[in-house]
């Protein structure tokens, strides 16, 4: 359990490099957690091939919402808009290295829900984005 | 003055450990209650020796099985002071006691333009069945503001009564500022205008000694989990010529006195509003729960909570960037709901769980009362008959390394 907080979680919910708004934008979605308010926006900026070339995320949440977006977003630049849409919930563990129990697992996956939702045009964020 | 080392030996719960070895401290009563041993053998005794369906059986089992789940209703009557059992209705919790209302009384009673009047502190479950009887009916809602320091405010409620409501539903205590609501008062005004009055009492039920006659209530809801019972299981009381008025609320098995192929006629309280086989076990759980509240005292617990609620406060004030929600401990029972500055809520529970410390964290089913406070969510310790200065010792510890792993 010591490790849900790892050095690395703590430094990305403190320092994020990817915090912000973009604009212009291509891209940009935004949705809550309803259990805990939390709130994440993602902006991208896609070239002409459908490759991400930028991306930032603003909102408010815990360390665990707020680090795995930082470092989601670190991992989908230069990457396809398809290869965004193979993206999984073992993608964001993988991100974080650590294990989740379900409500925490809610937190880590609302910057992936949102992320796919935009990447989609999707009116709304479903959970079966992140399954 | 408690025992409380001869209490905590009743909670077999509070003996276990999390599976990081540490003892678990559990300060998340409010959301539900430990169970004690009493509670737990009534329900076991049930199924291993008197399990049957209820009322229409003959044979030995049915009778015992019967004679426990009416006698419980009985003893749950006397424990609030309700005039008669036949005002005691068993539904699955509190949200649906008042849903009961809502659908029974309310939809019987209110048409479009019709005021309800609720307050800011509410508890989903006292908001959405209004909700949705707006959005059926066009009844109107209209809501007693909550001041800073997490009080109703009482003048602004005697100006809403001029609108003369048709009912007036509030929780006698919050979930969330802990604040207890001068019920008494709050519904001799309501009766004044005109109104009825329900009463949310998922949290005084179990915190102190509710005498539903000496507050006049019309409907008091509240849930068997919160104090020492089941899950599954709950309480409406209203008083029996309001109940006797009554729709039933679902149809089928055990509400009916008679039924033909095509009409049927309505059992008599409280069966009418107890449709198919219902929670039995449970309801037994609930008797025992209440059994064993009334052998400690209601007085003693509530004297406990407070002085348990007193230190708490004043320890987590010394906290630097704790900010706590809610009226003083004079005013409130055992809650404390706070923020820690710069850290979110879910961070400071799961590192706290790290310490094996239960506290909760979110919008605690009180949406509208954070958005007031202008916060997304808080943290909540809350304290009930098992809980010692010991674990309030420890959550202040907790926070400040809380405050350390962020700082
Ligand atoms: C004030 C209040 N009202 C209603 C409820 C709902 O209780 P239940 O979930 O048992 O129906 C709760 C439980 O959290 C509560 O604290």
């Amino acid at each position: 359990m010591d490790d849900l907080y790892r050095e690395v979680i703590i430094e990305h919910y403190k320092n994020p490099s990817y915090r912000g708004k973009l604009d212009p934008h291509d891209i940009s979605f935004a949705d809550n957690n309803p259990l805990c308010g939390d709130h994440i926006q993602i902006d991208l900026r896609v070239n002409a091939d459908g490759v991400v070339t930028d991306a930032r995320f603003d909102g408010h949440g815990c360390a665990i919402s707020q680090a795995s977006a930082d470092l989601l977003l670190e991992s989908i630049i230069g990457k396809s808009l398809e290869e965004v849409k193979k993206l999984n919930k073992d993608s964001v563990l993988e991100l974080l290295g650590i294990d989740l129990g379900p409500v925490r697992l809610k937190c880590a996956l609302l910057s992936l829900k949102v992320l796919k939702a935009g990447v989609y045009g999707l009116g709304e964020a479903s959970d079966d984005l992140v399954e | 003055m408690l025992n409380i080392e001869q209490i905590r030996k009743d909670f077999p719960i509070l003996e276990r450990e999390t599976s990081n070895g540490k003892r678990v401290i559990y300060l998340d009563s409010t959301a539900t209650s430990q169970k004690p041993i009493q509670v737990i053998e009534a329900m076991n005794d049930y199924y291993r020796r008197s399990n049957a369906n209820i009322h229409r059986g003959v044979h030995t089992l049915a009778e015992e099985a019967t004679t426990l789940y009416e006698g419980a209703r009985e003893r749950i009557a006397k424990f609030i002071n309700a005039a008669s059992s036949r005002e005691v209705i068993y539904t699955r919790n509190t949200t649906e006691s008042i849903n009961l209302v809502a659908y029974s009384w309310a939809r019987t009673n209110l048409k479009a333009g019709d005021l309800v009047v609720l307050t800011e502190m509410e508890h989903h479950s006292n908001l959405v069945p209004w909700h949705m009887l707006q959005a059926e009916r066009g009844i109107e809602l209209e809501f007693i503001p909550v001041t800073e320091n997490g009080l109703l405010d009482l003048t602004a409620y005697a100006a809403l009564l001029t609108r003369s409501p048709k009912l007036v539903s509030f929780a006698h205590m919050s979930n969330v500022l802990g604040t207890i609501n001068p019920a008494r008062e709050i519904i001799r005004m309501a009766h004044e205008a005109g109104a009825l009055a329900l009463v949310d009492g998922a949290q005084s039920v179990p915190h102190l000694n509710v005498d539903v006659r000496e507050l006049d209530a019309d409907f008091y809801a509240f849930s068997a989990h919160k104090m020492c019972g089941p899950t599954g299981i709950g309480a409406l009381y209203g008083k029996s010529s309001l109940l006797e008025a009554m729709p039933p609320f679902l149809g089928g098995g055990d509400m009916i006195k008679e039924v033909k192929l095509r009409s049927f006629r309505a059992n008599s309280l409280p069966h009418k509003f107890e449709a198919g086989t219902p929670a039995i076990a449970e309801a037994i759980g609930f008797g025992a729960a209440v059994d064993y509240l009334k052998a400690i005292g209601m007085d003693n617990i509530a004297a406990h909570e407070h002085e348990i609620t007193e230190y708490a406060l004043e320890r987590l004030e010394e906290i630097p960037g704790v900010k706590l929600f809610g009226p003083d401990a004079n005013h409130k029972g055992g809650v404390a709901a706070f923020t820690l500055e710069g850290i979110h809520p879910h961070d400071v529970a799961q590192i706290l769980d790290q310490d094996g410390i239960a506290v909760r964290a979110g919008h605690h089913c009180a949406q509208p009362l954070h958005e007031k406070f202008g916060i997304p969510a808080t943290s909540r310790a809350s304290f009930y008959l098992y809980s010692t200065k010991d674990e309030v010792d420890l959550l202040v510890n907790g926070l400040y390394k809380v405050k350390k792993m962020f700082g």
